[in-house]
């Protein structure tokens, strides 16, 4: 039996996928289909640091699957020359979870948007997080129904006014950071769209991770809720506002560095002047810890007004994928008990009928 | 001795304390603790042991532990067996085993006068019998004169005898279906060794219980030994069945061996995604225990991850399986909507029961056809695969398998809840014998403008199946998904003219499916009326025909199999007879398809009772009807 079969930890997420000697490039990941997103869509940029990133995980390309539910961001696959499937609304992680637990040989990718995951398939999606699926999902958050033409969303801040709610929406929005942390997720990472560099790296973690990983993109949807991350790309106010994370470094930030993150009352977590609590009082970033409250705390660090957005890796940790664990079950019973068909319909009490 | 037919008053010829039947139907019922399901169940294994033909009917309610005593929760079980092939559990019982007071209430209308009635004395107490509405304690009045009454205080005795064991008399005191079940095993001559054997195995952990059961199953068996309470015993010697190797199994069962000799004959693992619900549950469970021959199970957080989770692994070349009741078909129609459209195989099993909504979950219902056919947006056409008994489920899951992967489509398999827990004897189908179910996947590209492309979306002339590649395969990346596809290249297409072309060709798939022709059974070749039926309808209708048959008039009986598409042959069939009679347990879903298609006009005959139809009740509309054409 293979570690993988032990469904132990410890295994990079591309265990069991073939690789190739063969350079590739991004071209290699363009299919011949014509994009068709709104001009200045950030889901142009992600699919270009997705095609650019994945030759340098040296995966045969015909073992990559993306499988997408319903929204702008999910028509990704038909743009990816990998295998893929543009599915129902909501449901790519469940479909994904069969796909990944009958092929071992496989990297998974889903792709989905705050509506597609958070509202429609937020079973799906919490669910696949507690179990591990070996997968990495690709959310867009653009916080607005892009597809449906401008419709508030799930991460949509309280009061938004939408085609739907022409008076103010209502409803209080998800951190998805902070839900899949409260679904067990082992591995949950922010980035930008406009950031290719943070982008990539989180995406190359998430790669690696085996299990499922959350990775929540930031995607501006010019058409129906421009400049929603403005402020986390405008030059002046950025450096306020975003804070990177890598770990095993305090975690630090702002145009000279002159902010920190200090471990408040309660497991809580703040933004404090470094010059006030001196370099020693920062935290510094360890996104393998056991707890996932430390994580939870950074994803709490202000409201959702952007006022402090983390990005990076939250948390990584190793626990056993269900797929691997499945795949093991049916080894262990394969090493047990003989397959023997005929046995099994016979079972153990029959009677003959002769003839006359 | 008379041939026999399901439902008549037994054949009987009688010797030194022996009469000897031809078939005999028994109802043990009691409250949802007493253990009835276990007891028939055990009772069905000596019948099978012995080489009875038999068919059971288990009846529960569908709370885990009603409230004792009550009429709710009464739980009975019924066993038809006999020497010759029967059809059905049978309509009504010869003999009644009333554990309580609550079970005698519910079952004593369908016992016919005449008939036995073994009471359990010691729950005949005052507080028991004011608890289902008995004024008067019915052991004592006139009110059982027309039964033969056997008052047995089973309470007691099973407590004295295992007196000596130690157990407390609560746990003493539950073995009392054991005794019930010794004694009936005494008086239907009943061999005893596998009952110990299975009670020693199924209490392995606490030998204790075991051997309290064992004593209590002797102490039921020597009591009608010794007492002279009972002057007779029966006998139904062994069923002269066709030659063979036989076991007995129920729907659930056979279904899931469908699906495990699926999986081996065509070489593909399978997954299975499901979602717990009555009464489909049995099927997860008994896979789940078969993983060495490459099944694995998945319990989903609900139903439409479980349909989703086996169209992933069928997209990933694996056998994707679903089961569920109604209600989670209604969840999961999106999904099979995806299958129709991505052209995948996907096995979608739908063990009906009452409804609409959560309806009747324990109860039998045929009521979901349309459903299958038609409860998805869109032209969606879903072929339907309906087995008509339980042992039948073995053969419909390897049909609709293969139906499955050589068309690459979703298949709805139609059981319902008398199929599934339901049983009867299965002549056990040799390995070799089975199809090969292997499907070829697509390895090159395939596109005829020569461009080295592949293009998922190209058909087999024949089959009209595209071609399937699973991911993998290098040089074949594709995208599929639920937007409509260009005839060929599979792109993204809104093209009218290509979308009016897809449907057409995703309907004309289904319709082409070879299916084999409609067989009509007319031992005398006059009959005039045909019945039509589907699904677990089969066994009443053909005891009822057999009634028919032996007053003299002439009738034909024809069982759907396919239902989407019908066999070639159905409209020629119908309509070589001046009548035809359809019942069904809806209010004639087959009935409605049947005319659309057709324009036969079919007598629908319909119950949406929660219960198989009677072999008595189903003669009596035939009989109308033949009668009706002669005059
Ligand atoms: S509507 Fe918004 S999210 Fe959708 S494609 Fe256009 S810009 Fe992008």
């Amino acid at each position: 039996m293979t570690a993988i079969e032990l469904g132990l930890p410890g295994l990079g997420g591309l265990a069991g996928v073939p690789t190739t000697d063969e350079p590739q490039k991004a071209k290699d990941y363009k299919s011949d289909q014509e994009v068709r997103w709104c001009p200045g869509c950030g889901d142009y940029v992600v699919l270009n640091a997705v095609q650019s990133f994945l030759p340098s995980l040296g995966l045969k390309r015909e073992n990559i699957v993306f499988v997408s539910g319903i929204g702008c961001s999910s028509r990704f696959p038909y743009y990816m020359n990998t295998y893929g499937m543009h599915s129902i609304h909501g449901r790519a992680t469940a479909i994904a979870t069969g796909l990944a637990t009958a092929r071992e040989d496989l990297s998974v990718w889903v792709v989905t948007g705050d509506g597609d995951a958070l509202s429609i398939g937020g079973n799906h999606l919490i669910h696949t997080l507690r179990r591990n699926v070996n997968l990495k999902i690709l959310l867009f958050n653009n916080r607005i129904y892009g597809l449906t033409k401008g419709q508030y969303s799930p991460t949509s801040e309280t009061g938004k006014v939408t085609k739907s709610t022409p008076m103010g929406s209502l409803d209080h929005p998800f951190n998805p950071v902070s839900l899949a942390l409260g679904a067990e997720a082992t591995f949950v990472g922010r980035a930008l769209d406009s950031d290719r560099k943070g982008l990539t790296e989180v995406l190359r973690q998430a790669a690696e991770h085996r299990g499922t990983a959350l990775v929540e993109i930031y995607q501006n949807c010019p058409i129906f809720n421009d400049g929603a991350f403005d402020v986390l790309k405008e030059p002046g106010e950025a450096e306020q506002r975003l804070v990177p994370l890598e770990h095993g470094k305090p975690i630090r930030f702002g145009a000279g560095g002159e902010f920190g993150v200090v471990r408040a009352g309660f497991g809580t977590l703040e933004v404090a002047r470094v010059a006030d609590v001196g370099e020693d009082a920062l935290v510094v970033h360890d996104a393998h810890t056991d707890d996932p409250s430390y994580a939870f705390a950074l994803s709490r660090l202000s409201a959702q007004d952007l006022s402090h957005t983390v990005t990076g890796v939250f948390r990584s940790v190793s626990r056993p994928t269900y797929d691997d664990s499945a795949r093991a079950q049916v080894t262990q019973a394969r090493e047990t008990r003989k397959a023997d068909l005929q046995s099994l319909l016979r079972g153990r009490d029959t009677w003959t009928v002769v003839g006359d | 001795m008379s041939t026999g037919l399901d439902g008549d008053v037994a054949g009987s010829t009688r010797g030194a304390g022996i009469t000897k039947l031809d078939r005999v139907v028994i109802r043990f019922a009691g409250d949802s603790g007493d253990g009835m399901q276990l007891t028939g169940d055990r009772f069905t294994s000596e019948a099978a042991a012995f080489g009875n033909d038999l068919s059971t009917m288990p009846n529960f309610p569908a709370e885990i532990r009603a409230p004792q005593g009550t009429i709710p929760g009464v739980s009975s079980f019924q066993v038809h067996f006999a020497d010759y092939d029967i059809l059905t559990p049978g309509d009504r019982p010869d003999v009644l085993v009333a554990m309580n007071p609550a079970a005698l209430k519910a079952n004593i209308a369908d016992l016919p006068a005449g008939g036995t009635l073994i009471v359990n004395t010691d729950e005949f107490v005052k507080r028991n019998l004011t608890k289902v509405g008995y004024d008067a304690n019915p052991l004592e009045d006139e009110s059982l004169a027309a039964y033969q009454v056997h008052q047995v205080a089973m309470a007691t005795i099973t407590q004295g005898a295992l007196a000596e064991t130690g157990l407390g008399k609560k746990d003493a005191e539950r073995c009392k279906n054991m005794f019930a079940l010794g004694l009936l095993s005494w008086m239907y001559h009943r061999p005893t060794e596998g009952t110990e054997q299975f009670l020693r195995e199924k209490f392995a952990k606490k030998p204790d219980i075991a051997e309290a059961n064992v004593l209590a199953f002797r102490a039921g068996y020597y009591y009608g030994e010794t007492t002279e309470s009972f002057a007779t015993t029966y006998q139904v010697a062994p069923a002269k069945l066709s030659p063979g190797t036989y076991r007995q199994i129920t729907g659930n069962t056979a279904l899931a061996y469908g699906i495990v000799a699926a999986s081996q004959q065509s070489g593909l693992p399978v997954l299975l995604g499901t979602y717990p619900i009555t009464p489909a549950s049995d099927i997860l469970h008994e896979l789940s225990k078969h993983k060495q021959f490459g099944i694995t199970t998945f319990q989903a957080e609900d139903e439409i991850a479980g349909i989703c989770a086996a169209l992933g692994a069928s997209y990933g070349g694996a056998l994707g399986v679903t089961s569920t009741s109604g209600p989670g078909v209604a969840l999961k129609s999106e999904a099979i909507g995806l299958g129709v459209m991505t052209e995948l195989p996907l096995l979608v099993i739908d063990v009906q029961r009452g409804g609409p909504s959560t309806g009747l979950p324990t109860k039998t219902e045929q009521a979901d056809l349309l459903q299958a056919m038609f409860g998805r947006n869109g032209e969606s056409p879903v072929p339907i695969v309906a087995p008509q008994s339980p042992a039948d489920c073995f053969a419909a899951a390897v049909e609709a398998t293969h139906i499955a992967l050589k068309y690459r489509t979703p298949v709805m398999l139609l059981s319902d809840g008398a199929i599934a827990n339901g049983s009867e004897p299965w002549l056990v189908p040799e390995v070799g014998d089975l199809a090969d179910l292997g499907v070829e996947f697509a390895t090159e590209p395939n596109a005829p403008d020569g461009s080295g492309e592949f293009w998922p979306y190209l058909r087999d002339p024949e089959t009209l199946a595209r071609a399937w590649a699973v991911p993998g395969t290098a040089g074949l990346q594709h995208r599929i998904g639920g937007l409509e596809k260009a005839d060929g290249t599979g792109n993204i297409s809104y093209d009218p003219n290509n979308h009016d072309r897809m449907t057409r060709i995703r309907q004309a798939k289904v319709d082409g499916i070879e299916v084999p022709d409609l067989l009509v059974d007319d031992p005398s070749g006059k009959a005039r009326v045909l019945v039509l039926g589907w699904g677990s309808s089969y066994g009443p209708i053909g005891a009822a025909c057999r009634r028919v048959r032996k007053q003299g008039h002439a009738i034909a009986q024809a069982h759907l199999r396919n239902l989407n598409p019908f066999p070639k042959n159905l409209g020629e069939v119908l309509r070589s007879y001046d009548k035809v009679v359809v019942p069904e347990m809806n209010l004639g879903q087959l009935a409605l398809l049947l005319r659309g298609k057709y324009l036969v006009d079919v007598i629908s005959h319909t119950k949406v009772a929660g219960l198989p139809f009677m072999a008595e009740e189903l003669q009596d509309v035939l009989t109308g009807v033949v009668k009706g054409i002669d005059a």
